[in-house]
């Protein structure tokens, strides 16, 4: 194993984390901290409390998975998609580094962003809205399990994208959507039948569920199914990871 | 600057990098590489020469991991460069023909990083002592995206160095740069090879590969048509050959024509003409002169290359600025 490799890519994405603080960290922490004081404190108080939980509180995971897909997929898909835009690249591909090592500093830096940005907003929803954690390690558990999962996936689009516009594209167009629409502020129970029926064709709706059981203990899909897509998708990226690594798509011609 | 970790190799001479059959095909269909075969002494300047697009980039990019080969092997040192990547990639360093740089990191920054990735631990002396002769030292808390076109250079060859490899790879390192920063350049890559690194070094300037070489290799459309050393290669290159076949047979050639280079051939119905095609002054246009006042006429002319000729002729006429530039 070449850790010293792992160690130096893991270092040099987590410098350029701190060196751009303000967009990496400070600017979603800030923006989520909106939601809780239009949803939490001004609106949430105006609404009724879902299964016994204060709207306010109830948002929190919702809001906090979004936080994380975006960012575990942006800071991945830039991680990967930036040497490859400046052509230094070609010094990751000439050294002696398995792809296993080159994914373990990527992803690795990029799930560590999100985690901590995942905590920062945690503790900043403090702020604003009381709240209880039912399962403190199964939350951290899903916490970390996004991350990578979604860091993972951030890693594929990066290394697709040949373009700006399609390192956006899917985060923007496929992921918020699909985290607005997964009960990001409501409950899946809250919706007419049908809709109830479509929504779990939507991932997120799993990631939200599982990761709001570990705080309220009670969800809208049962926990195990939750944490079987979550490593359900985590398995579908690891394999697609290692097809694009095996075939050297769009890294090697 | 201290390269290579090893005591002095046994056998200077014996290949350090080998190269079997390698062939490229891009997706595509484009050949770019057909069956290169070409072996690279311990310790040696070899210069690969060749036109725009003769596939250099190609052959250092395979041989670096960059690209896959279509056919055949390479050995770095004695490992196989898929089988046994590792050990491979780390003897090799590589400076690539454009200046991919990480904007905004600093150059020590991104010199550990190389480092790092190859491997190494960390050996601040070491990094600082290339910063030095790379004359890059003062600059290295600075910004990559503030340097110049030339620093970069160096930073790029900083970081190719980082990891001690006992192999180096420039891809074209001097093109685009001014004529004081080439010979600077130059001067490195002999320390470098003084110190027992073994380089490879890619140009279109014959002058480059005149100047630095041991050994040269000519590569065109994908094929490695000759190597040699640069001795014996210069004495071929430096001469052409423009034959006439006269109208009317010649006894001998006229006594005030003696001092030229001429030969007659074909019992006196051929005339051979050498000159030196490196020369601006060519002399053709006197011969032919100065043959029309000794009425000799001549039925047609050409000029009569060896093939390896043939290519140099065609690549000064490609790149006849780089050619002239003085002092180059
Ligand atoms: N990724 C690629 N896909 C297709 N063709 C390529 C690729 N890279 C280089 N080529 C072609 O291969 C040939 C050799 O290119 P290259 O090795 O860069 O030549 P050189 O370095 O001698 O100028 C050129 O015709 C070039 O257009
Ligand atoms: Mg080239």
């Amino acid at each position: 194993m070449n850790t010293h490799a792992i160690r130096a890519i893991y270092r040099f994405e987590m410098a350029r984390t701190f060196r751009t603080i303000t967009q990496s960290i400070a600017s979603p922490v800030l923006s989520t901290s909106l939601y809780f004081v239009v949803f939490g404190a001004a609106i949430g108080s105006r609404m009724g409390a879902i299964d016994g939980v204060s709207y306010g509180a109830f948002i929190i995971p919702g809001l906090i998975m979004l936080s994380l897909l975006n960012e575990s997929i942006s800071n991945a898909s830039f991680g990967i998609y930036l040497p490859k835009w400046s052509g230094t690249i070609y010094e990751l591909l000439s050294a002696p580094v398995s792809y296993l090592e080159a994914l373990i500093g990527y992803v690795g830096a990029a799930a560590t962003k999100s985690v901590m940005l995942g905590v920062l907003i945690l503790i900043t929803a403090r702020l604003f809205v009381p709240y209880h954690i039912e399962h403190p390690l199964w939350m951290l558990g899903f916490l970390l399990l996004t991350a990578v999962t979604f860091s993972l996936f951030g890693f594929i689009i990066g290394i697709w994208a040949d373009d700006f516009q399609k390192l956006q594209v899917i985060p923007l167009m496929v992921v918020t959507p699909l985290t607005f629409l997964g009960g990001a502020f409501y409950s899946i129970g809250m919706l007419p039948p049908v809709w109830q029926k479509i929504a779990l064709f939507n991932p997120v709706v799993y990631l939200i569920s599982g990761f709001r059981w570990s705080f309220f203990g009670q969800s809208d899909v049962n926990v195990g199914i939750s944490l079987a897509a979550t490593l359900g998708f985590l398995a579908l990226c690891l394999g697609i990871v290692w097809w694009i690594f095996r075939t050297g798509y769009k890294l090697k011609s | 600057m201290r390269i290579a970790t090893e005591p002095a190799p046994s056998g200077v001479g014996e290949p350090i990098v080998q190269v079997s059959g390698l062939g490229k095909t891009y997706a595509g269909g484009f050949q770019a590489l057909k069956n290169v075969s070409l072996s690279i002494r311990r310790g040696e300047i070899f210069a690969l020469l060749g036109p725009n697009g003769a596939g250099k980039t190609t052959l250092i990019s395979i041989i670096c991991g960059i690209v896959n080969p279509s056919e055949g092997t390479v050995l770095a040192d004695g490992h196989d460069i898929v089988r046994d990547y590792r050990a491979a990639r780390a003897k090799i360093g590589l400076v690539p023909q454009e200046l991919h740089t990480d904007a905004f990191e600093s150059v020590w920054a991104t010199l550990r990083f190389s480092r790092g990735l190859f491997g190494k631990p960390p050996d601040p002396a070491y990094l600082e002592k290339v910063l030095r002769e790379l004359s890059l030292w003062e600059k290295k808390d600075n910004k990559i995206m503030s340097l110049s076109g030339g620093m970069k250079r160096r930073v790029l060859i900083a970081k190719a160095l980082a990891h001690e490899p006992k192999i180096l790879f420039l891809d074209e390192p001097t093109a685009g740069v001014d004529v004081e920063l080439r010979h600077d350049m130059w001067q490195m890559v002999r320390r470098l090879r003084d110190d027992g690194v073994t380089i490879i070094l890619t140009t279109h300037y014959i002058e480059e590969a005149e100047e630095m070489a041991d050994r040269i290799g000519v590569i065109r459309r994908g094929e490695l048509i000759v190597v040699e050393d640069k001795a014996v290669l210069m004495r071929k290159l430096g001469k052409k050959q423009l034959t006439l076949n006269l109208q009317n047979p010649l006894p001998r050639i006229p006594d005030d024509l003696a001092a030229l280079p001429l030969e007659l051939a074909g019992d006196g119905g051929i005339l051979v003409y050498t000159f030196d095609a490196q020369s601006e002054e060519t002399g053709i246009a006197d011969l032919l002169r100065r043959l029309g006042e000794h009425g000799i006429a001549f039925k047609d002319l050409h000029s009569s290359e060896s093939s390896l000729e043939d290519i140099f002729v065609g690549l000064l006429r490609s790149d006849a600025n780089a050619a002239r530039e003085p002092g180059a």
